[in-house]
């Protein structure tokens, strides 16, 4: 099997994540009427880290957060070979007049996140939403989406794949470039 | 997670395997969180037609099934025989090629003839999903049983259960015991011997004229409708005397050691298979049987629709 290039290795990871909660509590303080959401099922990995690393950086932060699976809102429904199945929607608060922050692993083509924000819909009128992700790639964007928070850019061509592992799923935290799309598991 | 049911009509639940019904199962979970939410709705289905066809009457599975269309946003048409040509004498086959020509693609169908999805499937090209075959099978309404069960007890492997009443002219006997079975569940037919059919053993079921034992012995009681449209002769004596000997009520259920969690696919006959006190009692389910039918029937018809790939 081909081995992917190591471009974000542990120690730079966890300092990425530690920036990134940072920049989300320079921007939203104690996340006064904030809600954090994070995208099933790699982007709750994400948010699941930043929202610990919040509360240890800024005792006071409070806020709401959920987990959201866009499965049922793709646009590829009925245009994938194979269909993908669900996983679980935890959202048991309202959105309405809220600033939302939704959190991804990768934005890539900004399909996902599209989906996304046709999903949010379903939970209320948000006051604004903001993304955060781990890896912006930046080439190839199908959608005028961008994120507001970056943990790091990569720039690669579109046969590439990028793989975030995580220390819960892989054992390890760090993010590997793959320059073939089959290694992709 | 990737998944695909193993076929692309829901006959019967004979048809499909233990794989495809924890597939529906996983997704039905999901749907269910989506019909609690304030905007219970996806737009899965938009681009799909659906054809509701009842040659037989029907309140909840009609009722049931629209909603979970309609919660997937597809658009439906409804059709009842006794509105329609077929009183013209229109054949079935005529009617539903009709149908598709103005472009659907799934057919939901209810009709008292056993087989008759089955005939259907076999002519043409939609998908289709039976919503009861005269005496024959009732799959959605088993897989919405099985999952109200789960639901309450936890995985069925393993688990007693008892169908009780008229097993004979029951379509939702059938199909739940099929369903029951595949998912390893102990399963014993109760009721006065005119109302078994013979040989139901050989669906590897027990069977018990019994009830009181039969409710002592099961974690839960299913219990079916008396079908007396579809009784040709007398097959009881009376209705007095069957609630009497195979009426659930609260008396009885007190005097068990433990008592069963009890089902009833609906419409009731209060006062003949089940009285009021114990169809209105915390044992009772039915309520979350209605409700878990609209979210397994858009896992049905999402996994069905997921398997044609749509083109332009």
């Amino acid at each position: 099997m081909e081995q992917g290039k190591i471009i974000l290795d542990k120690g730079k990871f966890q300092l990425t994540l530690e920036r990134l909660s940072y920049e989300l509590i320079e921007n939203h303080g104690d996340f006064d009427n904030t809600c954090l959401i994070g995208i099933q099922e790699k982007g709750v990995l994400l948010a699941e880290r930043l929202t610990q690393l919040i509360k240890k950086n800024n005792r006071k932060a409070k806020f709401d957060y959920g987990k959201l699976d866009i499965t049922f809102y793709r646009d590829d429904f009925r245009r994938r070979t194979t269909p993908l199945s669900p996983s679980n929607t935890e959202i048991d608060f309202l959105i309405e007049g809220k600033n939302v922050i939704i959190f991804d692993d990768v934005l890539y083509t900004g399909r996902t996140i599209q989906a996304a924000m046709n999903a949010l819909g379903d939970f209320g009128r948000p006051n604004r939403v903001e993304l955060v992700t781990l890896v912006n790639r930046r080439f190839n964007r199908h959608f005028p989406i961008k994120a507001d928070y970056e943990g790091i850019n990569v720039d690669a061509l579109d046969e590439a794949y990028v793989k975030v592992e995580w220390k819960e799923d892989d054992k390890e935290d760090r993010i590997l470039l793959f320059a073939g799309k089959d290694k992709k598991n | 997670m990737n998944g695909q049911l193993s076929t692309k009509h829901l006959l019967g639940i004979k048809h499909i395997t233990k794989e495809d019904i924890q597939l529906i199962f996983h997704t039905a979970e999901n749907f269910k969180e989506v019909i609690n939410r304030p905007i219970k709705k996806v737009p899965s289905l938009r681009d799909v037609t659906i054809a509701n066809l009842f040659f037989e009457n029907s309140t909840r599975t009609r009722i049931s099934f629209e909603l979970a269309e309609k919660r997937l946003s597809a658009d439906t048409i409804n059709f009842s025989a006794a509105a329609s040509s077929v009183k013209k004498g229109e054949t079935l086959l005529d009617t539903v090629n009709n149908i598709l020509s103005m472009k659907v693609d799934m057919v939901v169908m209810r009709h008292p003839a056993p087989g008759a999805p089955q005939f259907l499937a076999d002519r043409i090209d939609a998908n289709i999903i039976n919503a009861g075959d005269g005496t024959h099978e009732h799959p959605t309404q088993a897989l919405l049983d099985a999952f109200s069960m789960r639901e309450k007890v936890g995985e069925l492997k393993g688990k007693k259960i008892a169908i009780i009443g008229d097993i004979k002219h029951s379509r939702v006997a059938l199909s739940n015991i099929y369903c029951l079975k595949k998912l390893g569940a102990e399963v014993v037919v109760c009721g006065p011997p005119t109302l078994l059919p013979k040989h139901i053993e050989s669906l590897g079921v027990n069977k018990s004229y019994n009830l009181k034992e039969t409710l002592e012995w099961c974690d839960i009681a299913n219990v079916l409708r008396i079908q007396l449209e579809r009784q040709d002769i007398q097959y009881i004596p009376s209705k007095r005397e069957y609630n009497q000997y195979f009426g659930l009520n609260l008396s009885l259920l007190n005097s068990l050691k433990s008592v069963p969690v009890i089902m009833h696919p609906g419409p009731i006959n209060r006062g003949i298979e089940l009285d009021s006190d114990v169809a209105d009692s915390e044992y009772s389910i039915i309520l979350q049987q209605v409700e878990n039918g609209v979210a397994t029937r858009m896992a049905i018809l999402y996994l069905l629709a997921s398997r044609e790939k749509i083109e332009y």
